[in-house]
């Protein structure tokens, strides 16, 4: 989504080009079009367009995506700091 | 066990085991047979073996009576995890007389009579046109049109107070004339995301297995592992998929990725995930392409429209807060010099209430207009900014009254109170990572502090040196 970009250079998200099979699934989840697929291989084409919703790892069969996957949601965030994680849900906080 | 009739109940219901297992250790009780298999040494765990058990064996009367209890118990919740309940055919009703209703002065003219897909204990949604037979059973066959009723929850859940436990009972449905050959389309069972697909199919012929994401959109339930792998899992097995359609593909909404794994639910189910588009406005042109998504199709967008949608539910779940604000600044503006002024706590705390509500307006209204056009691409700078804004007006407004000293106070008020909540509205965008939001927290929550800080304390000294 080129009209609404957030903070550069924080994506945790990690493509491990030699693992990949160029299966082409992460190119197709990413809602950012993150991924482009080139010559077999999967390559990332727009990290900061990142929002780290995990899609692309979970749906990497072999495992050659990691990201630290979670919601962009500082009601969460601070949710979470001040009452400790897995009790808090972003269900509440007003986005989910 | 008793050997052969346990083994064959088993084998006719393949996926009742845990049921089954559940009900036998609540059962032993209840069927008073002193002594009987409770004392099994790994029986229990596999149902279908026979003799395994180290304890005294029950009379064959005794396990009869057993079995037929099982039998009983074991088919009740099965029966309403694969079908619904059988629609009987309508009776007759030119035999059947009918009452014609008299028009009296007694109220109102009394609704129509219930429709015959009623059953007792069931709540028929307006939303089923009727039921169709299928090989696993009656399934509901939905309208695409919204009517008062949908219009009016949506409306509802888009205000806020009941968005919450907004839902449809999970399972399959179908939706124009679908046969074996017909595509699935997989979705949540948040009522208003439901509707927003169902409105989408008209003319199509489809089946619509619906999850149960306890009431959640898809992005989010994916985001929580409700919309999940094995959900989908489940749930295809569960409604007897394999029994209604001669083919092995599950079309799932693209935002559901970020729960699923498409090739482990081909893994498990054999069914094979196809990547649908996004918004829902966009499946029947991706079906009629053969399955193919362009780009548009695959990104997401925030909309102006989309943005204005959110607002609501912003200033809904400010309600709590928002009257917490309020009694802390009737308390801290009270403060005077003679300790405590309730005419103090009114006076000067409608100015400071009147800096909270423009606050409100700026961060939780106007950021979510403006956000492309803000400078950025921090949240809370955008809130600041147009706090500041807000902020100007209200010290202008004030200042006779109050004095430069206070009017400065309100208007960092008000630019701490939109930044805030500009902050929050990370959690309602498409596009802010969590990562980005740690850092722009980090960077955000000590300058709000400190800003606060700054405002109560001239706040402060201003009331208590008037």
């Amino acid at each position: 989504m080129e009209t609404f970009r957030y903070l550069p250079g924080t994506s945790t998200l990690v493509l491990d080009t030699a693992a990949c099979v160029g299966c082409g699934e992460c190119s197709l989840v990413c809602p950012h079009g993150v991924f482009l697929l080139t010559d077999g291989k999967a390559k990332i084409v727009d990290i900061d367009g990142c929002m780290e919703c995990g899609a692309c790892a979970v749906n990497c069969s072999v495992k050659a995506i990691t990201v630290t996957p979670g919601v962009g949601c500082a009601s969460y965030v601070l949710k979470t700091r001040l009452k400790g994680k897995g009790i808090s849900t972003c269900g509440s906080a007003g986005c989910c | 066990m008793n050997g052969p009739n346990d083994s064959k109940d088993n084998q006719t219901n393949p996926g009742s085991a845990p049921i089954l297992l559940g009900l036998q250790t609540e059962l032993q009780p209840m069927v008073k047979v002193p002594d009987q298999g409770h004392s099994c040494c790994g029986a229990a765990n596999t149902p279908s073996q026979e003799k395994t058990c180290c304890g005294p064996t029950a009379s064959p009367d005794q396990m009869q009576k057993v079995d037929q209890i099982l039998k009983s118990l074991m088919n009740e919740p099965l029966r309403q995890e694969t079908a619904p309940p059988p629609v009987q055919e309508p009776l007759d009703t030119q035999d059947v007389p009918t009452a014609e209703p008299v028009e009296s002065c007694c109220g109102y003219a009394p609704p129509p009579p219930s429709s015959h897909l009623e059953r007792p204990g069931y709540q028929l949604w307006s939303f089923v046109d009727k039921f169709i037979s299928t090989p696993v059973g009656q399934v509901p066959k939905v309208t695409t049109v919204l009517d008062k009723s949908d219009i009016q929850g949506t409306i509802m859940a888009r205000l806020g107070g009941a968005r919450d436990n907004y839902k449809i009972c999970p399972g399959l449905y179908s939706v124009g004339d679908p046969d074996q050959d017909s595509p699935v389309l997989v979705t949540a069972n948040y009522k208003l995301t439901f509707d927003s697909l169902r409105k989408e199919l008209d003319g199509l012929n489809a089946w619509i297995l619906v999850l149960d994401t306890r009431g959640i959109n898809v992005w989010c339930a994916a985001g929580k592992k409700l919309f999940s792998t094995e959900e989908v899992i489940s749930r295809v097995k569960m409604s007897g998929l394999h029994n209604i359609v001669k083919h092995k593909e599950l079309i799932l909404p693209q935002l559901s990725a970020t729960g699923v794994s498409a090739h482990l639910v081909k893994k498990w189910c054999g069914f094979k995930v196809i990547w649908g588009p996004i918004r829902a406005n966009d499946v029947k042109k991706f079906i009629s392409a053969g399955m193919q998504a362009d780009k548009p199709m695959r990104q997401v967008t925030f909309t102006t429209a989309e943005r204005l949608e959110l607002i609501p539910v912003e200033l809904y779940l400010l309600r709590k807060p928002a009257l917490w604000a309020l009694a802390a600044i009737f308390l801290i503006s009270g403060i005077s010099p003679g300790f405590f002024s309730f005419s103090a706590g009114f006076s000067r705390g409608i100015m400071a209430a009147s800096a909270l509500l423009v606050g409100i307006v700026t961060g939780a209204v106007v950021v979510p207009i403006l956000l492309p056009l803000l400078p950025g691409p921090a949240f809370y700078y955008k809130g600041a900014l147009t706090g500041f804004f807000g902020g100007v007006l209200v010290a202008g407004l004030w200042w006779d009254q109050a004095g430069a000293m206070a009017s400065l106070a309100l208007l960092i008020f008000v630019t701490v109170i939109s930044s805030f909540l500009a902050m929050n509205f990370t959690g309602s965008t498409p596009f802010t990572s969590p990562s980005g939001v740690e850092k722009e927290m980090r960077e955000a929550i000590p300058r709000q502090m400190a800003a606060l800080g700054a405002a109560v304390a001239i706040w402060l000294i201003t009331g208590l040196f008037a």
